[in-house]
This record gives structure tokens, C-alpha cells and sequence, in this order.
């Protein structure tokens, strides 16, 4: 194992974050605090209560997973893609290391910076909400599966991707829809008994229902369910990911 | 001297049927300066891809040092270096992180001392801080050379080290290669700069569609494919070359005053003194006499278009 070489593409990886400290900062605590003033406060005053939890709280779940998702994607995408946009990947495929070396730096570090973004969220929500975890250890769990899977996902369609456009195609028409749709500002339960069904084909339910339990031991899905869907996902990932290194494509002529 | 990199029959062919290499057999001695000259799409990028790994080859064998580039591919690309031909740089990465970033992929260690030196050599010190887009291309290119040396490689690709660059960052070039061969690396340049591979390389090999055409050391290819000519320049200018000097295959330049003598320098007899005599005899009086020999350019021209010698 290169364990110098992934140490390199992380640090390299996370100076990228580092560089922009601010932004990578500033930017959730700003979108989670809209996302209070909008859903927390002006339409959370109406709906008063979900499940027994108050709205303002129950959708922090689903805006962390929102935003680590989407940052776990782009961070991973952006990292690999960029590398080949600028012909800087000569340089990796001609060094001494293989694709699981590849992948453990690249997905790490893109893991790390959306693992820290949710963590910021997680924080910043406090200032507005009373939060309670029942679930500590299955909460982290969730977090970092969700991180290093969507990163794996990231790192995968900036391979695939020949262009900024195709960059952004999938997480704006694929997972947005899926995540909005998932519940991440509602209970399933809230939904018409047909449309209940319906959502049960979206992945992402099975996360952010999971994710919701570890705070509040609410689930719209029984939780085992979510931790194979998590799972299963995240080997569907890496299977994808070591096919694309065995082959070489779209990386290696 | 060793052979540091051995080539056996190596063969590239792409998704659509093209054949960028056809069967390349080529050996490396440690320590020496190979040029590879080729007009474009001649195949010399493509080598080096190969060699490198960045191109998976479809047939044959490439050990470097003994280990073979795909089976054994961790030791071999560690004795690799690679310059290549386009700037691909990351804009917002400062210098020392760019080198000590290309240092730690090729497994190795936190090594300040050894960056520093680097930069040094290259005239990069004073740049250490500076990010990539603050940088001349001149400049770039030398961080290329420095992050292809951050490993300490044995062999070192440079790929159109000089394309587009100004004649003194050249010279600038020429003078970092014969240094790096003074410390043992051996070289494997690919150049459209014939006076390039003149002016440093120990042998010379020519590729175009894909074949190795020759590989030979410089001096001997000049040697043995280079015409030499004599420039004869005559007091008064003529209107056409006298018949007594018909036999003797003259040309006339445009002028009238310079007659053109070409001969071969391994033949038994030139010519020359026959030629002078001659001369004398149809009554011209000379000016002036030179010599020249046939450059690697116009070798090399003469070896892609097939034409004769």
C-alpha cells in the first residue's frame, strides 16, 4: 500500500477546502439559517408539530443529509474531473499507485470536507432548535456512510463526466428531486396512502428515515431496512468504482 | 554501460483501429540522452504514454531497471520521471506543494531538504510560494521538471520539453538536461527541434507512422547518412557550369558565382582534387572554398520521406 501517495491526494484534497475556509464555512451556516427562516419560522409556525417533534427540529436531519449529499458529490466530482479537464491526471496515472489508493485519498478527502459541512449544519441548528440525539453512535454511523458513499457516487460521475455540464446533470436532476422527495421536510406519513408507496421505490428515504431515527427515534421505514439500503448502495459504489479502475475507463486509453 | 529501459515489440492500437505503434523494440543506456524525432502523430507521445503507464499498451514488454512496467508496475514507475509535452498545472497551487504533492505520490517521504534542492537547481526558490497562474510558462515548465524530478527518477521523459518556449530559456533547458545526465539520470527527449537533438543527445532515434525507423548514436548517423558538400565561390560569376566540369555533377546557385559539390565522406575517392584541378583548367578563378555537412534536419527529412540518400 502507498500510504504516502494517499496521504499526498488528501492533503493536496483538503488544501483545496482550506484554501476557501470561509466559503466552505460561511456558506452551509447561511443556507441552513435560510432554510430556518423559510421552513422553521414562517411555514414551521403553521405545522406546529411532527410526530411529536416540533418542525423546526425534525427537518434538521433531513437538511443535514441534503447538504452533506449534494457537498459529497461536488467535492468528489470536482476532484477527479478537475485533474482530467486540466490534463494534471497524466501525473497520477503514471504514478506508482492502484485504484484503491486512488479512490481512499480522492473519496477520503471529499468525505472529510462533507462530514465537516454537516457537522457546521448540525451546530448552526442549535441556535434555532432544541435538538436531541437518542442515537449517538448509529447518528455518526449514518453521517459518515452518507459522506463516503455520495463521495463514492461524486467521485464516479466526475470520471464518467467529459464536460461541467454533464458535471452537474445528475445531482440536479437525479439526486435533488430524490432528496426533496425523500422526506426531508416531511413525514411519509403525511403523504396520501398511494404516494406513501410510490416514495418507498426513492432511495434516499430509506436514509434520511434512518437518519432521523438516530435523533429522534422516528422512522418512516424500519430502520434495519435503511442500513442495508446504505450499505448495499455504498458496495453498489465501489463495485462501479473498481470496474472503472480494472477497465480504465474513461481515464486510461 | 547498462540497459536502464528495454522496449520488445511494442504495439498500441485505439478503440477505432488505429495503430500508434507497430511493433517499437528500442534499449536505453543508463545514463545516456536519447532524442526521439518525428513528425506529428509519428507515435512519440504515444511511446512515452505507453512506457509511463498512462496508456495501457495492446501487446509487448517494457521493463525499467528490470521490472516490468505492468506486471511489476510499483518499481518500475518509481524509477520514472515525466515531463510532458502540454502545461498541466493546477492554477491555484503554489510551487512547493505542487513538487511535494508529485513527491509523496511516488511514496516518498517528507523530504524539505530535498524539495529545496530541487527548486534550486531550477531556479524555482524564489517562486516556492508562488501560485501556478502567477507563473510565466517558461517558469511552468520548469515546475513540471521539477515535479517530475521530486522522486528522484532514474529515467526522465521529457516530451517536447522546448515546444514554444524562447531560444534562451532553451539554452536554460539544454543546460538542465546536461546536468541531470551529469548526475547519472538517463534522458528520453522527444523534440521537433532537430538542432535540439544536435546539440545533446548521445544517440538519435527517428520514429514516423508508428516504426522505430533507426536508432543510432549521433555522431556515427552523421557520420555515415550526412552528404558533405563544397561551396566553391568564384571570382567572376558564370552563366552556366563549363562542359569540362559536366562530369563532376555541379550545381550553379542562383547568383552565378557559387558552384555546389556534393560528395559522400565514406567513399574511397571524393573527388575533390579532380574537381579543383578541374576547375583551374576551364579557367575560373576562386574566391573562396567551404565546407558543409548535411544537418540531422535535413537527415531526418530525407528519412521520412523515403527519399534516397
Amino acid at each position: 500500500m502507498n500510504w504516502s501517495a494517499i496521504a499526498a491526494i488528501y492533503r493536496f484534497e483538503m488544501g483545496r477546502f482550506f484554501r476557501t475556509l470561509a466559503q466552505s464555512f460561511l456558506s452551509p451556516v447561511i443556507s441552513t439559517t435560510l432554510y430556518f427562516v423559510v421552513f422553521g419560522t414562517a411555514i414551521g409556525s403553521r405545522i406546529q408539530e411532527v410526530e411529536g417533534v416540533p418542525y423546526g427540529a425534525f427537518i434538521v436531519p433531513g437538511l443535514i443529509i441534503l447538504s452533506v449529499v449534494m457537498l459529497a458529490i461536488s467535492n468528489a466530482s470536482f476532484a477527479i474531473y478537475f485533474p482530467k479537464f486540466l490534463g494534471t491526471i497524466y501525473e497520477l496515472l503514471s504514478a506508482p499507485v492502484n485504484f484503491i489508493e486512488i479512490v481512499i485519498g480522492y473519496v477520503g478527502a471529499a468525505a472529510t470536507k462533507s462530514l465537516f459541512v454537516g457537522l457546521v449544519i448540525l451546530v448552526t441548528a442549535t441556535f434555532f432548535v432544541d435538538i436531541r440525539i437518542e442515537h449517538p453512535f448509529a447518528m455518526a454511523a449514518f453521517l459518515i456512510l452518507t459522506c463516503l458513499s455520495f463521495s463514492l457516487l461524486g467521485f464516479i460521475i466526475g470520471i464518467w463526466a467529459s464536460n461541467f455540464e454533464q458535471m452537474s446533470l445528475v445531482p440536479q436532476l437525479v439526486v435533488t428531486p430524490l432528496i426533496f422527495l425523500g422526506g426531508t421536510f416531511y413525514s411519509i406519513s403525511m403523504l396520501p396512502p398511494i404516494w406513501q408507496t410510490i416514495t418507498l421505490f426513492n432511495p434516499v428515504v430509506y436514509l434520511i428515515s434512518g437518519f432521523r431515527w438516530s435523533f429522534y427515534g422516528l422512522a418512516d421505514v424500519p430502520i434495519a431496512f435503511s442500513l442495508l439500503a446504505i450499505l448495499a448502495f455504498t458496495c453498489g459504489c465501489l463495485a462501479i468504482v473498481g470496474w472503472i479502475f480494472k477497465t480504465g475507463w474513461r481515464i486510461r486509453s | 554501460m547498462n540497459t536502464i529501459l528495454s522496449i520488445k515489440d511494442l504495439r498500441k492500437s485505439y478503440a477505432g483501429g488505429f495503430e500508434a505503434l507497430k511493433g517499437v523494440s528500442l534499449d536505453i543506456k543508463e545514463g545516456e540522452i536519447l532524442a526521439l524525432l518525428g513528425p506529428n502523430g509519428a507515435g512519440k507521445t504515444t511511446l512515452i504514454s505507453t512506457v509511463c503507464g498512462i496508456t495501457t499498451p495492446t501487446s509487448g514488454v517494457v521493463t525499467v531497471g528490470g521490472y516490468d512496467t505492468q506486471s511489476d508496475f510499483r518499481a518500475a514507475r518509481q524509477m520514472i520521471g515525466l515531463v510532458p509535452q502540454d502545461i498541466a498545472l493546477e492554477p491555484f497551487e503554489k510551487v512547493w506543494n505542487t513538487v511535494r504533492f508529485s513527491r509523496g505520490l511516488f511514496g516518498y517521504g517528507k523530504d524539505n531538504a530535498k524539495i529545496e534542492d530541487i527548486l534550486r537547481k531550477l531556479s524555482l526558490w524564489d517562486k516556492r510560494r508562488s501560485s501556478m497562474k502567477e507563473l510565466s510558462g517558461g517558469m511552468k515548465r520548469r515546475v513540471l521538471i521539477a515535479k517530475a524530478l521530486a522522486h528522484e527518477p532514474r529515467v526522465l521523459f521529457l516530451d517536447e520539453p522546448t515546444a514554444g518556449v524562447d531560444v534562451e530559456l532553451r539554452k536554460d533547458m539544454w543546460a538542465i538536461v546536461a546536468e541531470l545526465k551529469a548526475a547519472g539520470v538517463t534522458i528520453i527527449l522527444t523534440t521537433h527541434y532537430i538542432e535540439e537533438a544536435e546539440a545533446i543527445a548521445d544517440r538519435i532515434g527517428v520514429i514516423d507512422k508508428g516504426e522505430l525507423l533507426l536508432v543510432q548514436d549521433k555522431e556515427t548517423l552523421m557520420s555515415q547518412m550526412g552528404k558533405k558538400q563544397i561551396e566553391v565561390t568564384l571570382n567572376e560569376p558564370i552563366d552556366s557550369i563549363p562542359d569540362s566540369l559536366s562530369d563532376h555533377r555541379l550545381s550553379l546557385n542562383g547568383s552565378g558565382d557559387v558552384l555546389v559539390f556534393t560528395y559522400d565522406t565514406n567513399a574511397e575517392r571524393t573527388g575533390i582534387t579532380t574537381l579543383l584541378n578541374d576547375v583551374a583548367q576551364a579557367g575560373l578563378v576562386l574566391r573562396d572554398v567551404q565546407t558543409r555537412q548535411s544537418s540531422l534536419e535535413e537527415i531526418f527529412v530525407n528519412l521520412v520521406s523515403g527519399e534516397p540518400e
